[in-house]
């Protein structure tokens, strides 16, 4: 198997579709990665912050109901099986990007799935948070929103990068799904390629380079969490 | 003036309602040094946070310069707690924040300009004695400094009252002893009253002149400082100017009667009392046990003397200390 996997016609060929379609593949996958990834935050951080704040002992108490249907809600959205979730949501997508098909289209259903697990991720950030400083600020006289801007969110901003990094990782292997809707990238280049066609070097290539995708995320949050964390001593 | 009246607070709990505060009135005159003290689980930091409204009473009213805060919208009570600010034990420090923008932070929330903000801020820094901690993270100083730190920001807002929730509690003795003396300085060179939640009596000792004692939510013994330490009436009291054990008065092994002196912070320590006494009256009493305790150059507690010589002797002696200004003499027998 390897012989042929290997043989030097493979490998010519290999390259030669490397050379013609990685580069835009994997600019495709960044794009609908990071778009993704911030939609999902934009949705997600105010819905995590909602779930801590609007509990019985926090700052800005909502009704039992509220909270209530608001963790269903969550819960619902996570539980279904992304695959579906992409066809499910088909007239949404239809409706924001015109198309159902196709890279850009592939957005919706990605921060679809994912803002409900930022929310959850953002949710366990803001939990990590001193108590006692936020009884300090409302010693201060400082106002349910204050605290929100001015003391929970700064004071998670190295936990919240953190687990930013988790879910653009996440939603970047999600991506790599969307390849059978037509969602382009790195993703759909191993489908096709390696799935479709039997050329198992061109997927073997392309998971190479999702893993280093996930690999770079992965490095640059670490990194900028802990630069952030002024807790860390001698870190001027 | 605060006046604490007939503050009750209750809490739900898995097994049953807490009653942390039972009737607790108090009154806090302007420019005092007011010490609540009290073992753990006492209420005193629940009583603490009833003056700013951090806890809502059950029953009862807390009455600032005549002012019912329990009855104010939440905007007014933010009002009020800019003039009433708190430091804690844990400091409580924003850690994502350099020092000078921590104290920076509650005149950012009463919308001060930044520029403003931050001359005030240095000013605080100076008043606290840490100029050069401006740009610092609080994980980079010390516990004692954090807390310094954390008097700077609650300055801030010029308030007018500070709440001491367990300030020194985290600290050696050392370093309590020097955020003691900021205390104290605030206090003399700003006006400010402060009310202070401890356990330690050495704290109370140090820098309050009034104290309330706590025991399991009721105030079972309140006053001056020198009054309490004198003569502690309660159990809890006790406890805590005693607290290996009961007075150790009770000496044996003497025959006849005994004096015992009670020092109300007497200028004259003991010792030359007796001295002088023995050289001016040629009076000679032997010191059967002592306890007593210097605070704020004063003497405060209680001896017991012995005198020879006979009944004109004893009536002397007893005419002598009463001349002695703040020291109060009665004749006990020696099973006292």
């Amino acid at each position: 198997m390897f012989d042929k996997i290997f043989s030097p016609e493979v490998i010519s060929e290999a390259v030669e579709i490397l050379k013609n379609e990685f580069l835009f593949a994997t600019w495709e996958t960044i794009y609908v990665t990071v778009l993704a990834t911030l939609f999902a935050i934009i949705l997600g951080l105010p819905l995590g912050i909602l779930l801590v704040v609007g509990e019985k002992d926090g700052v800005l108490p909502l009704p039992k109901w509220l909270m209530h249907a608001l963790g269903v809600f969550v819960n619902l959205l996570r539980s279904v099986p992304f695959l579906i979730l992409m066809i499910m949501v088909f007239p949404l997508t239809r409706l924001i990007v015109g198309t159902a098909v196709g890279t850009t289209a592939s957005i919706v259903p990605l921060v679809i799935a994912a803002f409900p697990f930022v929310a959850r991720l953002a949710e366990s950030s803001l939990r990590e948070i001193n108590p006692n400083i936020i009884e300090a600020a409302q010693s201060m006289g400082a106002s349910p929103f204050q605290i929100i801007i001015k003391v929970m969110i700064p004071e998670s901003v190295p936990s919240l990068i953190s687990n930013a990094t988790i879910a653009i990782t996440t939603i970047l292997g999600y991506s790599a799904m969307s390849g059978i809707i037509g969602g382009g990238g790195l993703g759909k280049i191993a489908i096709n390629y390696g799935y479709y066609r039997y050329k198992y070097l061109v997927m073997l290539a392309a998971v190479v380079l999702l893993i280093a995708l996930v690999q770079v995320f992965q490095s640059v949050g670490t990194r900028l969490a802990t630069k952030s964390d002024k807790r860390l001593k001698n870190r001027a | 003036m605060i006046e604490i009246k007939n503050l009750s607070k209750a809490f739900q709990t898995d097994g049953g309602m807490v009653e942390a505060l039972k009737n607790v009135n108090l009154t806090i005159q302007d420019g005092d040094i007011y010490g609540i003290i009290g073992m753990s689980g006492a209420g005193k930091s629940t009583l603490v946070r009833c003056i700013n409204m951090l806890e809502r009473p059950t029953e009862g009213n807390v009455l600032i310069d005549g002012r019912d805060i329990g009855a104010l919208s939440q905007k007014e009570l933010r009002g009020i707690r800019r003039n009433v600010t708190m430091i804690f034990q844990g400091f409580n420090l924003l850690m994502q924040r350099t020092c000078l923008k921590n104290i920076c932070f509650p005149l950012e929330l009463s919308g001060v300009k930044k520029a403003e903000a931050k001359k005030r801020a240095m000013e605080l820094l100076e008043t606290v004695g840490l100029p050069d901690k401006a740009n610092a993270y609080p994980a980079q100083l010390s516990g004692g400094q954090q807390q310094r730190i954390a008097i700077a920001r609650a300055l801030a807002t010029n308030p007018k009252v500070l709440l001491c929730d367990e300030a020194t509690s985290a600290l050696d003795p050392n370093t309590t002893h020097s955020i003691l003396e900021l205390i104290q300085k605030i206090n003399r060179e700003l006006g400010i009253t402060v009310i202070i939640i401890t356990h330690q009596m050495s704290v109370v000792e140090e820098v309050c002149n009034k104290v309330a004692i706590l025991d399991d939510g009721v105030v079972v013994e309140e006053g001056a400082v020198s009054e309490i330490f004198a003569n502690p009436k309660s159990t809890a009291a006790k406890k805590l100017v005693y607290p290996d054990g009961e007075e150790p008065l009770a000496v044996s092994g003497t025959a006849g009667k005994s004096l015992r002196l009670v020092f109300n912070g007497s200028d004259a320590a003991g010792s030359p009392m007796i001295a002088r006494m023995a050289m001016e009256e040629q009076i000679e009493a032997n010191i059967l046990a002592a306890s007593t305790k210097t605070i704020g150059g004063k003497v405060f507690g209680s001896m017991l003397l012995s005198v020879s010589g006979g009944e004109e002797q004893w009536k002397k002696a007893i005419t002598y200390i009463r001349n002695v200004p703040d020291v109060t003499v009665e004749e006990v027998g020696t099973d006292v």
